[in-house]
């Protein structure tokens, strides 16, 4: 059950003025039919949901008898990507994404949620289940067999990127890596999500590495999902549910004035604005307090190096003279929050770096979305944009002066995945580079400079 | 001039009016209704759209209260799918006082009308953004109407039971009979607003069922009936703040009833005496007044976005008492308490029990009727009582049947406000979408046009809301002007058969039918003829044939200007920025204030233009 009051999302709509800049900059409208676009799916449509739906038991009753009982109106809103280049664009300040997002939490909670959603949206579960003998899991879950049996009988698309469970967690690096830590009397908080800590811990490592660099101690403490593939896919107890025990275990750092750094974009996100927003917690004191103690983490260092507090000592990434070419790709949850471009402010930084910034709209798998096999084209179609983009530069770039492309760059994860997926180059996280120019980082092993 | 005879000639379009036309065709009688613009222009589709379970009255109005009671219940059977099953709160805040709840409470119960009191929390389970502070909450059977849809549909079940509806036909005259002792009125000169022709109606009785207008319809005669006209101002929020109709709980007063109808929510209403139903300006205190009294029901109503304002007009009537009581009509049929009082001097305190006044009893003139007063609730026991009063004059009796006997549609169940959007998504029919802030598809548009008569794109706005929304035809306005321009110079032949009302609200109904009516086999072959049929939608398709080039133009002025009556009384915040908007595309970019009209004027060009 959805609360509702004044300062609900959905009152927003109120803003709307129809004018369809929305509807002209939607990456998903723009290539299938089946999502007819952000301005019908949100404001409109939303006039026709009735407020807190399902609050009454006749309301969600399919053999009520009364009409409509049992179903939203519409299921187009399902194939909102989530992506929010609608927010972003809106001269108004509609939330329009977030309204997609409280509609499908009304379709599932009369509908009920399916297995794949389900278990998309339980990728801690996931991560730590395949943690446990990384080798047999990824096996399991990437052979060409297992992945034509996922997508058939779970709708789990065969071809979209998953990940790949790392041989190490990020929390066993730090068991192992005790003695090393640096110990401080400036401590920040890392948030590492579950992508982190199951599939790529050298991005942790890398932020940890930096952060210790700069003079830090990096306190991880025990964390779970931030609950965002939860709130994607409607299931909003759940991921309360996920974002309060969150609150509860960061309470007493929040208090303590630490920062809370996240390199998972939309982790931060959830943390700074979706979980609280979506699930109408602007009144709960602890959920306020985390989210303005929440940084991304460029977020946080640019701010450091507006304070001259960076250290310098940053190198070029090429041994050669060639520049490093680098497409970096802001991710739409980034762009979400409404902090400029972090990454590419400190980046900027690294000599010889030439940094080339996509603009594309979204890469298109938007979470889990672009793993839905009904959804994986139109999120590989919405992505085209930015595939082209680095192939562009991968192109131009083949003169032997100017350097060439072996990476792109991107702050969120399952963007990354899906860059790589259709680009064929790997995607680093930026920080990652930060940590390779500071000369603590192998960018090509993606493990720590000295080997552990 | 053209001449037509008839048995009963109604007066009036709105619910009353059609609802009389329905009972008596139903009955047998030949009938012929005239309006003098389009269906419920007046006060039926001006109204907050409360369908009453009586609650409200019954401290200070037992009969209307006893009245709507019951016609509730055969509305809902009736007009089932005008009707949306709301139910209603009648809600105490902090200060509405002690012990009205319980007098309330008892006299629910004293009347028969079922009331259940609920605990608060439940209340506000449902309705989350109700004032928190709310001390008791009671549960009725009010309900959303649509009236709009109820009176077409009513309409059409007049049209099936062999009524001839005339739109756009003005009466200009009475013919009156006789001497003195023995005056008759025998029919009626009327206007056709379109043609500009008039068409002699020869009628065996009369019956003037037109709402605030009735004094004047009975001045015609030399009758002098005396209303009490009581102007409401309503506000419209850019969405529902509740699924519930909510009533404060107290003697009923400015600005306690909040009604979810369709897309919207309705706070209304005041009720301000005023001279002529024509001129209703709505006063700055009074969207004050009701956003004030709304916060106390919704508490932040005030700042959310309000799309719209305007007035209705209460035809209300109370006889005055006066010695010679006997040679007088009683005030209705059952309604005995108030005769005693004091005439009202406000309007709030008038009844709104219904009034017929028989004028041979009342004023020696034969062939004539007034039905009056009440509550769109109770139109259909208006009619009945009229036809009732008809029957006694005509000297036939013939029972009733509109109780027992339901309007075309009602198989849909009841409206549920989802419908439309469904049906768009289960036919997916979004690049359909003409007026997109209310889902109106370009097939109900057509629909409407091509088979109710159009004069303004206002015709269209009652027929399927368009232009309703929060943009308020900003962004529909040209595009339906487009298509009814292209829809008349394709000359297309009038399309025969009657107009399926029915589902004239649904998109997905009117997408399968295509545009071709399939419904002629729907007026029985019995059906009593008439002296001329004037073919009423034909004249949709070619107003004025010289006039080409000015027509789109007009009909694209004054939709905009009606609409922008409605909006200028509360123009701040997010429906200042939209009206921002939607003057850039119209004035800046389309010069709309300077289209060539040719100094024509249509019937809603006098509307915005009145003070109202």
């Amino acid at each position: 059950m959805q609360t509702v009051s004044l300062n609900s999302v959905g009152m927003t709509l109120d803003a709307c003025i129809k004018c369809n800049i929305c509807t002209s900059y939607c990456p998903v409208s723009e290539v299938t039919d089946s999502f007819p676009g952000p301005k019908y799916a949100a404001p409109q449509s939303e006039r026709f949901r009735e407020i807190g739906l399902p609050l009454s038991e006749a309301a969600a009753d399919p053999n009520s008898g009364a009409p409509g009982a049992g179903h939203s109106p519409d299921a187009s809103v399902d194939y909102c990507s989530g992506c929010r280049v609608c927010n972003e664009v809106c001269p108004t300040g509609v939330r329009i994404a977030e309204i997609n997002a409280r509609a499908r939490a009304r379709m599932v909670a009369t509908q009920g949620l399916s297995l794949r959603n389900r278990l998309l949206g339980r990728n801690e579960l996931m991560g730590r289940a395949g943690s446990f003998a990384p080798g047999l899991a990824n096996f399991i879950l990437h052979n060409p067999l297992s992945r034509r049996l996922a997508a058939v009988l779970f709708g789990v698309a065969a071809k979209a990127p998953l990940p790949r469970w790392h041989h190490e967690t990020l929390n066993r690096w730090l068991a192992r890596t005790r003695a090393q830590r640096l110990r401080s009397e400036r401590k920040v908080v890392y948030f590492h999500g579950c992508a982190t800590q199951y599939y790529e811990p050298f991005v942790g490592i890398a932020a940890i590495l930096v952060l210790e660099h700069l003079g830090y101690e990096v306190v991880v403490p025990p964390q779970n999902c931030c609950g965002l593939p939860m709130l994607s896919n409607g299931e909003f107890g759940a991921a309360e549910g996920y974002h309060r025990r969150n609150v509860a275990s960061l309470a007493d750092y929040v208090r303590a004035g630490y920062p809370i750094l996240g390199t998972s974009t939309s982790c931060t996100l959830t943390l700074k604005e979706e979980a609280p927003e979506l699930l109408d917690l602007e009144d709960d004191a602890g959920s306020q307090s985390l989210k303005f103690a929440t940084w991304d983490i460029f977020e946080w260092l640019r701010d450091g190096l507006d304070q001259g507090q960076l250290p310098s000592d940053l190198r070029p990434l090429n041994r050669t003279e060639q520049p490093f070419i680098l497409p970096y790709h802001a991710p739409c949850q980034l762009r979400a929050h409404r902090i400029g471009k972090p990454a590419l402010d400190v980046l900027a930084r690294i000599p010889g770096l030439d940094l080339r910034e996509s603009h594309a709209r979204c890469c298109g798998i938007a979470g889990t979305y672009g793993y839905k096999t009904e959804k994986y084209q139109i999120a590989m179609d919405v992505g085209a944009e930015l595939f082209d983009y680095v192939a562009a530069q991968a192109e131009e770039s083949d003169s032997v002066a100017a350097g060439s492309v072996s990476f792109t760059a991107c702050d969120s994860e399952t963007c990354r995945w899906q860059l790589e997926h259709g680009t064929g180059l790997p995607s680093l996280h930026p920080i990652e580079l930060l940590a390779a120019s500071y000369g603590l980082y192998d960018l090509q092993a993606r493990r720590p400079a000295d080997g552990n | 001039m053209k001449r037509m005879q008839t048995e009963i000639l109604v007066i009036g379009g709105g619910a009353t009016g059609a609802g009389v036309a329905w009972d008596a065709a139903l009955r047998g009688f030949r009938t012929v209704l005239v309006e003098k613009r389009d269906l419920t222009h007046g006060t039926t589709g001006r109204y907050h759209g409360l369908l009453h379970s009586g609650a409200r009255y019954v401290l200070k109005d037992v009969d209307s209260a006893v009245e709507c009671n019951s016609e509730n219940r055969i509305l809902r059977r009736t007009h089932t799918h005008c009707i949306e099953d709301t139910g209603g709160f009648f809600v105490v805040t902090p200060e509405d006082e002690d012990d009205y709840p319980d007098r309330f409470a008892a006299a629910c119960r004293r009347l028969n009308i079922p009331c259940t009191e609920i605990p608060t929390v439940s209340a506000l389970r449902r309705e989350p953004l109700l004032n928190p502070r709310i001390s008791r909450v009671f549960e009725l059977a009010d309900a959303a109407a649509d009236s709009f849809l109820a009176t077409h549909a009513t309409a059409q079940a007049a049209r099936q039971a062999g009524a001839l509806l005339l739109p756009y036909h003005e009466v200009t005259g009475l013919h009156l009979s006789g001497g003195d002792g023995n005056r008759a009125v025998s029919g009626a000169t009327v206007l056709d607003a379109v043609s500009g022709e008039n068409l002699r109606i020869e009628a065996d009785l009369v019956i003037n069922a037109a709402g605030a207008w009735s004094g004047k319809v009975a001045a015609l005669a030399g009758i002098d009936v005396r209303m009490i006209l009581g102007k409401g101002v309503m506000l419209a929020t850019n969405r529902r703040l509740t699924n519930t109709v909510i009533n404060r709980c107290k003697m009923p007063s400015d600005g306690d009833i909040l009604v979810p109808i369709h897309t919207v929510s309705v706070i209304g209403t005041t009720d301000e005496q005023v001279a002529d139903p024509e001129n209703l300006p709505i006063e700055q205190w009074e969207v004050d007044l009701m956003l004030t009294e709304g916060d106390k029901l919704v508490p932040g109503l005030s700042s959310c976005r309000i799309l719209r304002a305007w007035a209705g007009v209460r035809p209300l009537y109370q006889e005055p008492p006066t010695p010679e009581e006997p040679a007088h009509s009683r005030n209705a049929s059952r309604s005995t308490q108030l005769h005693e009082q004091e005439s009202p001097q406000e309007s709030r305190d008038a009844t709104r029990a219904l009034a017929l006044l028989d004028h041979q009893q009342r004023d020696g003139v034969s062939g004539f009727l007034t039905i009056t007063g009440g509550k769109w609730t109770t139109f259909r026991l208006m009619a009945e009582s009229a036809v009732d009063a008809a029957c006694a004059q005509l000297s036939v009796s013939r029972p009733c049947r509109t109780a027992e006997t339901t309007v075309p549609g009602v198989e849909q169940g009841h409206y549920w406000l989802g419908h439309r959007l469904n049906e768009i998504e289960e036919e997916e029919l979004q690049t359909e979408l003409i007026c997109e802030c209310e889902l109106v598809t370009r097939s109900m548009l057509e629909g409407a046009a091509q088979r109710n008569p159009t004069v303004t794109l206002d015709d269209l706005r009652r027929d399927v809301r368009l232009g309703m929304g929060p943009c308020q035809g900003g962004f529909c306005t040209y595009r339906a002007v487009g298509i009814l321009h292209e829809m008349r110079a394709a000359d297309n032949p009038p399309v025969a058969g009657e107009w399926e009302v029915a589902h004239m609200q649904s998109p997905a109904h009117h997408h399968n039918d295509g545009s071709v009516a399939e419904d002629a086999d729907n007026s029985p072959a019995s059906s009593p003829s008439h002296t001329l049929v004037p073919n009423a939608p034909q004249r949709s398709a070619a107003i004025d044939p010289q006039a080409e080039l000015s027509e789109p133009n007009l009909l694209l002025r004054d939709f905009l200007q009606e609409r922008w009556k409605g909006v200028t009384p509360i123009l701040w915040g997010q429906q200042l920025r939209q009206e921002r908007l939607d003057e850039l595309i119209y004035l800046s970019i389309l010069n709309a204030d300077h289209l060539p009209v040719d100094d024509r004027e249509s019937p809603l060009s006098s509307f915005y233009r009145s003070n109202s």
